[in-house]
This record gives C-alpha cells, structure tokens and sequence, in this order.
C-alpha cells in the first residue's frame, strides 16, 4: 500500500475571494471530494498550503479545526445528514450548542435560519415528517445558524427531483447575494450553471477554471417547472 | 457544549431505546441492590446477635467444670463434680477483675399448678445470678440469701413458665408443685428472649435457691456451672485469666496439664458472632462486586454497539463543529446516566429488599447510609471506567469515514 501512493489532488493551485459563488465540478474520483473536505477543514493535505482568510489551516490543532467548522464554514450534504427523532428547530440548533451561544439565543437564531429558508411553520417536525426538499433546506438553516462566511455544498440536489433542486438553488443565490461565499460541488452541468464561476476537477487537477457564461437564474428557472402534486 | 444540554442529549438517547437501556442498567441495579440488601442485612443481624449475647448479663463469665481427665477417660462439661461452691467464694474474694459471682446447679422438672403442668429447667443459685445477668422482675422480687442458707421452697419463674401455667392470675403468693415438693412464687422475671449463642429460651426456667436444690432436688453437692461479673468490659479478658489462674491452684493441676474447667468470657462469645456476620457480609459485598463489574462490561458493549450505531451522527456531529472532547464528554456522560441510574434503582431495591427481609426475619432494619453514598459513587466510577473507551472511540473517528458510513 504504502509504495503505491495515490495522490488525489496534484498541483492545484487556486483562490476563492469573499463573496464567490463557485461550483466544483468532476467525475466521481476526480479529486473533487479530498478538495471539499480540505475546504471544509475536515481533511488536511499531506503538502501544500491551504489559507483559510489568511490563516494557515495545517499549523491548526484539531480543537481549533473544530472551531471553525463550526463558526466560519457551514456544511450541506447530498443526504441531508440530519439528525433522525430530532426536530427541525433541535437540528437547526445543533452548531450554536458547540459554540457554547446560551439557551435563548441559540432558539432565536434557530428559528431565524428556518425561517430565512422558508420553513418557519416546520420547526416542530421530524425530518421523517419532512420531504426531501424540506429536509435539505433544514440543513442549510443549521449550516447557516452561526452565521458562517462559507457555504461548502456537497451535491446537495443529489437526492432532490429538478423542481425542489431549482427551489435549493434559489435559496443559495439569495444567500449569495447577500455576501455569502458559496462553494457547490455537483457534477450536474444545470445545477453548475446557477453558480458564478465553475471549476472542473479531472485526475486530481484543475481542468478548467473560468466564469459561467450564461448564468440561470434560479427565480426565472422556477417558472418553467411545472409544481408536483404531492 | 454545556452540561446541561449534554445531560439532555445524553438522556434523550438513553430513552430512545428504553428497553435497552433498562438492560443494561439491570446488571447494575442487581449489584448495587445486592451490596445494599447485604451491607443492611448483614448490620441488622450483627446487631441483633450483640443484642442477644448482651440479655445474658453485663461482662458476664461463664464458668463450667469439665473437660478434665479422670482417671484416663475425658468427660464432657458439666458432668464433673469438680467445680464446687468454695470455688465461687474464691474467686469473688481473690480476683480483683471480679464483682459478683453466683454458683449454680441445673435440672429439669415437671411443674404443677392447679390443673396444668409444665416441664422447664431448674436452675439453683444465689441472689447474685439476677444481678449478673442484669435480668429484672416484672412482678415480686428475688428470694433472699436466708432463703438460699435455710433452703427455703421459694421461686422465681421465667415469663414462658408464667404464660403456660398463669395465663390470667397474679402468679405471686401462689403456691406451685415442682416435683414432689410445694414452692411459693415469690418473682417473675421479665422476657429476656431467645439466645442465639445459647440457643434456648431463656424464659422457660424457675429459679431457686441453690441449697433447696441441691439438697431437696439432685441430692449433688457440686456445681454445674457458675457465673461471674467482671468490673468492665475491657476487664473481662482479665478477670478471665485470674479466674483460670485461681481455679488451677484450687484444683491443684500441674502445669502443662489441662484444665478441669472452662471458662468463657462473654466478649468472646460476642467476637465469634459478629466475625461469623462480618464473614457473611463480606462474602455477600463480593458477590455484589462481581455482579458491579458484569454490569459495568454490560454498559460497555452496550456503548460499544451505540457508537456503532451512531457512527453517522458523530460524522454529523464532528462535520459541524464539535470536538473530540464533546463528543467523548457526550458518550461517558451516557455511560455515567446508564450506571448511575442503575445505581439509584438499585439502592432503592436494595433499601426496599432489606426492609422486606429484617421484618420477615425481626431483625432492626440497619440501613448503611455510608454503603448508599458509596453505591452512588461506585455506580459513576463504573459509568466513567466502563463508558471511557467506548467513548474515546467515538471522539476518534474520522469525520470523512463517519458521514460516508451506512
């Protein structure tokens, strides 16, 4: 094993300003994964340098890691991630307990997010009472509860049909319009074209960097998508 | 993350597998329960048996003739006419450790007043028996030292004797027939009980003076037994040596042979029961221990299987921002609530066990408030000892591995 070292990203070299809307893009093995969770303060890179705002993330011990996942980055997984039997406001609340915010404020700032995501009348729900759209806006209001710089999306329309996708996107866009950095990962060309500039990940490097020509705005997509009957 | 949400999450995980959870505390509440039920039972018959040893007199000696050879052959106690009443005057005037002493005879006889009869023990002494074993009347008082020179038919009945033959009348005055020879009753002596050293009822007896026995009932000159008072307690051991001391010289035994006699110190008598319980405690405490530490393995693979289970929700957990040391605080702190709670259920059961059994048996309920606060304490250890690895398991994942798990 060891004589075989798989390097899953090899010479990339990039910057991602404040304010952003990026989308990440590559076949499944294409390095794009290992880049998020480097992104995202999970995973370290065996060499090179990763500034996060200025800050060396490889000097950071794992408490100091722990802290900004929890305060600078919010997460949104492909499978939502919640936490089964537990509410919608509870899961929300969850990131202001590890950052030690007392009792009052984490259930007002949790109800903000929910609400900024549009399921303010859902708060008492289990996620098993929620669809899958609903689910995955509850996990962008606990990304978004203590208030954090980077929104890291790891195909969050992968489990979500192209209506409720657009309606995820829309939510994005707007948050991103308010100065949130938004890194997306998807490998869906649709889904890429919402984001600002898109990079395509192949073999461990950078294929293409560039801005995204005909950007879809996901308030105009909407209209074009007839609603499901649920 | 503070205490008191970890407290919450800790609970709430417990109560979504209540069954489980109820379990795994069972080897716990067994545990602690038994350690309790012992530790309460064990106290309440240790003191009951000292309660007991305490009705047969205060710093009570018990001295028997016997165990001597006689011309080859060893005789049991009490069947040697060795032991004679100058003996008994010695001691009480040549042993300073002593302040009373009663020579005594025994036999048994059929009693008769009116329509019933009883058969008892008779017992033959002085005055002094009462005193040396502190035994009170309920009614009349004891017969006199001019009774025990003139051999004077006077009694002194035991409450069982007074229950079986004077069920409704005021036995004092009252004229009883033992043997073939008319007593008058002149005391009754209050209850004293069972006696789990000696094994008898101590109630079931008539007292009277030694002479009239000796004279008028066995025909024997010697003593079955006697008995002496030390000054204290802490001078019985003494009074006992200068007794042996005494009664060697008076029976004239050569040194290295044995003695014609024995004599038994009522602080012996006491020792030997409460070590018997002291045993039986510890050995109950054991069995307690090891059922602590199945318990304690129990809750451990029990947490082992959780964090397997929820190896996505610490993904989830660690993904957003917590530390390793919240999510080990998070899962020792369920460890802790499991054992913990086991340990308050089972010190309930345990006091409630203990109660149930000293009132069946009648013994005093002795609840250890030192083995509930241990048991308490104990209970956390083994939550923390039995909760830490599982624990450091849970905090050492890897977040990437842990949200990627199905």
């Amino acid at each position: 094993m060891g004589e075989n070292r798989v390097h899953a990203l090899r010479g990339v070299d990039l910057e991602i300003k404040r304010g952003e809307f990026v989308a990440i893009m590559g076949a499944s093995g294409s390095g794009k994964s290992t880049f998020m969770n480097i992104l995202g303060c999970l995973d370290k890179p065996s060499s090179g340098r990763y500034l996060l705002e200025g800050t060396d993330v490889a000097a950071l011990d794992k408490n100091q890691l722990a802290r900004i996942r929890n305060r600078q980055i919010g997460f949104v997984f492909q499978g939502f991630n919640l936490l089964s039997r537990t509410t919608a406001l509870e899961n929300t609340e969850l990131p202001t307990l590890y950052a030690r915010i007392d009792k009052g404020e984490r259930r007002e700032r949790a109800m903000e997010s929910l609400q900024l995501v549009g399921l303010g009348d859902r708060t008492d729900h289990f996620p098993s009472q929620l669809s899958g759209g609903q689910q995955q806006r509850v996990a962008i209001a606990r990304a978004l509860v203590n208030r954090p710089s980077i929104l890291l999306a790891d195909e969050p329309t992968g489990n979500l049909d192209s209506r409720t996708s657009v309606e995820v996107m829309e939510i994005f866009q707007k948050l991103n319009d308010k100065g949130l950095t938004i890194i997306l990962v998807t490998h869906e060309t649709d889904i890429a074209n919402f984001a600002r500039r898109s990079i395509v990940f192949r073999d461990g490097t950078i294929r293409r960097d560039g801005l995204i020509a005909n950007r879809s705005v996901a308030t105009d997509v909407i209209k074009t998508i007839p609603q499901l009957e649920d | 993350m503070d205490f008191l949400s970890t407290i919450q999450i800790a609970l709430r995980a417990l109560l979504r597998n209540k069954s489980r959870s109820i379990l795994t505390m069972l080897g716990i509440i067994i545990g602690v329960g038994a350690v309790i039920a012992m530790i309460g039972i064990g106290q309440g018959a240790d003191q009951t048996v000292q309660k007991q040893i305490a009705t047969l007199g205060s710093n009570m000696l018990f001295i028997t003739p016997g165990s001597g050879t006689q011309g080859g052959l060893r005789v049991g106690n009490g069947s040697t006419k060795t032991l004679v009443e100058g003996d008994v005057a010695a001691i009480l005037k040549e042993c300073p450790a002593v302040v009373a002493a009663a020579p005594a005879t025994q036999t048994s006889a059929q009693i008769v007043y009116e329509g019933d009869n009883w058969g008892t023990r008779i017992i033959g002494t002085t005055p002094e028996y009462f005193d040396i074993r502190t035994w009170a009347f309920q009614s009349g008082t004891s017969f006199t030292r001019d009774d025990v020179t003139t051999a004077a038919n006077v009694a002194v009945i035991g409450e069982t004797v007074r229950k079986n033959l004077f069920a409704s009348t005021d036995p004092i005055g009252k004229k009883i027939r033992i043997g073939n020879l008319p007593f008058l009753v002149v005391g009754v002596l209050v209850a004293k009980g069972q006696s789990a050293a000696l094994s008898e009822d101590q109630d079931d007896t008539i007292i009277a003076p030694l002479t009239t026995v000796q004279k008028k009932m066995t025909g024997q000159p010697w003593l079955r037994f006697a008995m002496a008072s030390a000054s204290s307690r802490s001078s019985s051991y003494a009074a006992q040596q200068q007794i042996k001391a005494l009664l060697r010289d008076r029976h004239r035994i050569r040194a290295g042979a044995t003695d014609d006699f024995s004599v038994r110190n009522l602080a012996d008598i006491a020792d030997v029961a409460s070590e018997a319980s002291k045993v039986m405690t510890l050995l109950l405490g054991s069995i307690g221990a090891v059922s602590l530490f199945v318990g304690g393995l129990g809750i451990m693979n029990i947490m082992l299987v959780s964090v397997t289970e929820r190896t996505r929700e610490i993904g989830i957990r660690i993904a957003i921002g917590a530390t390793e040391s919240d999510v080990q605080r998070q899962f020792l702190l369920e460890a802790i609530t499991i054992s913990l709670l086991g340990g308050l259920i089972g010190i309930l059961t345990g006091v409630a066990s203990s109660f149930v059994i000293s009132s069946t048996a009648g013994w005093p309920i002795a609840v250890s408030t030192t083995a509930i606060f241990v048991a308490a304490l104990v209970s956390i250890a083994i939550g923390v000892f039995f909760g830490f690895y599982p624990a450091r398991k849970a905090a050492r994942l890897d977040p990437i591995e842990a949200l990627r798990y199905e």
